[in-house]
């Protein structure tokens, strides 16, 4: 099989983080994504506290996956796409699930990308892949960073093609990022890594 | 912002040991990954090296253990928060307790400093039933109830408050029960002069009273599911049959051992009714 990006099939998990400017290149990756695309992907995206309902139904739109706010101490499933709620910190907690929290705004917004990724990094360790897309402010980047120290696989959306460069190039600037990828690259590599993952539980 | 290491399981599991035997209170069963976001954060803040040094502390100064209880609860709360779900209190929930009542009595578990209280006073009072409610609000963290009875907020604070008042449809405008002074917000103490505030802990203390209506909201998202569990037990029993338990709007019952005995009435604002026993 041609192989472009070399992927290791360890990996158990994606956690995805965007914010201003990412709404374009995360509906585009949600609707390359087969439906039977096997990982649990957790997406951190900024939004607007107070807007409780429709952008799941906006991100579903264009895709084959439904696209789902989990609900507190939800039990994670393959191939499930989780979005974090309005207003409430996602992490993935010890024992498969989801937890939610209100606490503080971190760099500024809630949901916070780093909470989202450092608690997936620490339950995936090496078996994660962080993915991190246009943004405005540094969200995301002490995530990236975590990911990297436990051996998972770094992905930022090449600052070039982003609408508003700051997230990735903060990412790049505290970490070593194993891929700089423009969204249809991202869309490759994802589709790599599906055929890889699906190849493998065929083997006897 | 990572100046001490990451605390790990064994550690956090030594701190809430230490905690009971000590303290008595139990985080044994609270959710792990927003435990230790607030131990690293405590660990930060004093600048202790690690967990050891946070029990030491603990060990040699009791005074610091309230300081340590305010800074592992997540105290974040709005006044009006989620507005379609007082929406729904307003329009569906007392109007249906009214019915074939003419006294209600609310207990707000967890009531943090105070914001879900002022909220539901209000909107009582904008109902003309503030005289006919008897509220009892707790929380676990001694500090935060006095703010909550002291109902002082920050300036700032207030334009969520606001803005969330503002799509509930209040009657009037949230400045018409405070006033500012100094960059701080006094509420007007006369709405919850029949509220009674105390100190109650959910995961060792027992139910109390009953209830018509039983706010848990934002609480329960810092259990693991066991906790829950037994703390639904505890709702359960602080209710009349045919009460309402209203819990966080991403929070759900339906992994617990008693949710049947709950039936949904609102499943976008998690509002609940008792139907057993
Ligand atoms: C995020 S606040 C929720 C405030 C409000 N109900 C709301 O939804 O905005 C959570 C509160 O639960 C309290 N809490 C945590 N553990 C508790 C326990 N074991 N018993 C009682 N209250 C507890 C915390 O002190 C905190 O004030």
């Amino acid at each position: 099989m041609l192989s472009k990006y070399n992927i290791d099939p360890k990996y158990k998990a994606i956690v995805i983080g965007g914010s201003a400017g990412s709404f374009q290149p995360i509906t585009k990756i949600l609707s390359m994504i087969p439906a039977d695309f096997p990982l649990p992907m957790f997406l951190c995206l900024h939004r607007l506290k107070h807007v409780r309902t429709g952008f799941e139904e906006a991100l579903s739109i264009k895709s084959s996956k439904k696209i789902a706010e989990p609900l507190d101490k939800e039990l994670i499933k393959r191939g499930h796409v989780y979005l974090a709620p309005a207003n409430y910190h996602m992490a993935v907690e010890l024992g498969n699930s989801i937890s939610l929290s209100t606490e503080f705004l971190v760099n500024n917004s809630r949901p916070a990308i780093d909470i989202t990724f450092e608690s997936a990094s620490y339950n995936y360790r090496d078996k994660l892949i962080g993915i991190l897309l246009s943004g405005a402010n540094k969200d995301g980047a002490a995530g990236m960073k975590r990911i990297k120290e436990r051996n998972g696989l770094t992905i930022v959306q090449d600052p070039n093609e982003s609408m508003i460069n700051a997230m990735p190039n903060s990412a790049l600037a505290v970490t070593k990022i194993d891929h700089v990828l423009t969204v249809d690259q991202i869309i490759e590599f994802l589709l790599e890594l599906d055929k890889l993952l699906k190849n493998q539980t065929s083997l006897p | 912002m990572s100046l001490s290491l990451d605390p790990e399981i064994n550690e956090l599991k030594q701190l809430t040991h230490y905690v009971k035997e000590k303290y008595d209170y139990d985080f044994k069963e609270y959710a792990m990954s927003s435990f230790k976001r607030r131990i690293k954060r405590i660990l930060d803040l004093y600048k202790f090296k690690d967990v050891d040094e946070l029990i030491t502390a603990l060990d040699t100064r009791e005074e610091f253990f309230e300081e340590f209880i305010s800074e592992i609860t997540v105290n974040v709360t709005e006044m009006f928060r989620d507005p379609t779900f007082w929406k729904a209190l307003k329009e569906h929930i007392i109007p249906n307790i009214m019915l074939n009542h003419n006294k209600i009595s609310i207990w707000h578990a967890g009531c943090s400093s105070g914001e879900e209280v002022y909220s539901m006073c209000i909107m009582l009072k904008e109902m003309g039933m503030l005289d006919k409610a008897k509220i009892v609000a707790t929380d676990i963290d001694r500090g935060i109830i006095q703010k909550a009875k002291n109902g002082v907020y920050s300036a700032k604070s207030m334009d969520t408050n606001k803005k969330n008042y503002l799509r509930y449809e209040g009657k009037f405008a949230l400045e018409d029960y405070c006033r500012e002074v100094n960059n701080e917000v006094l509420m007007d103490k006369s709405l919850v002069e029949n509220v009674s505030f105390r100190k109650h802990d959910l995961v060792q203390g027992s139910s109390f009273s009953k209830f018509d209506l039983v706010l848990c909201r934002n609480v329960m998202i810092y259990f693991n599911q066991t906790l829950q569990n037994k703390v639904l037990h505890k709702l359960h029993d602080s209710l009349f049959k045919y009460g309402y338990l209203a819990i966080g709007s991403k929070e759900s019952l339906i992994w617990c051992d008693i949710a049947h005995k709950f039936v949904v009435v609102n499943n976008e604002e998690k509002i609940y009714k008792k139907i057993k026993d």
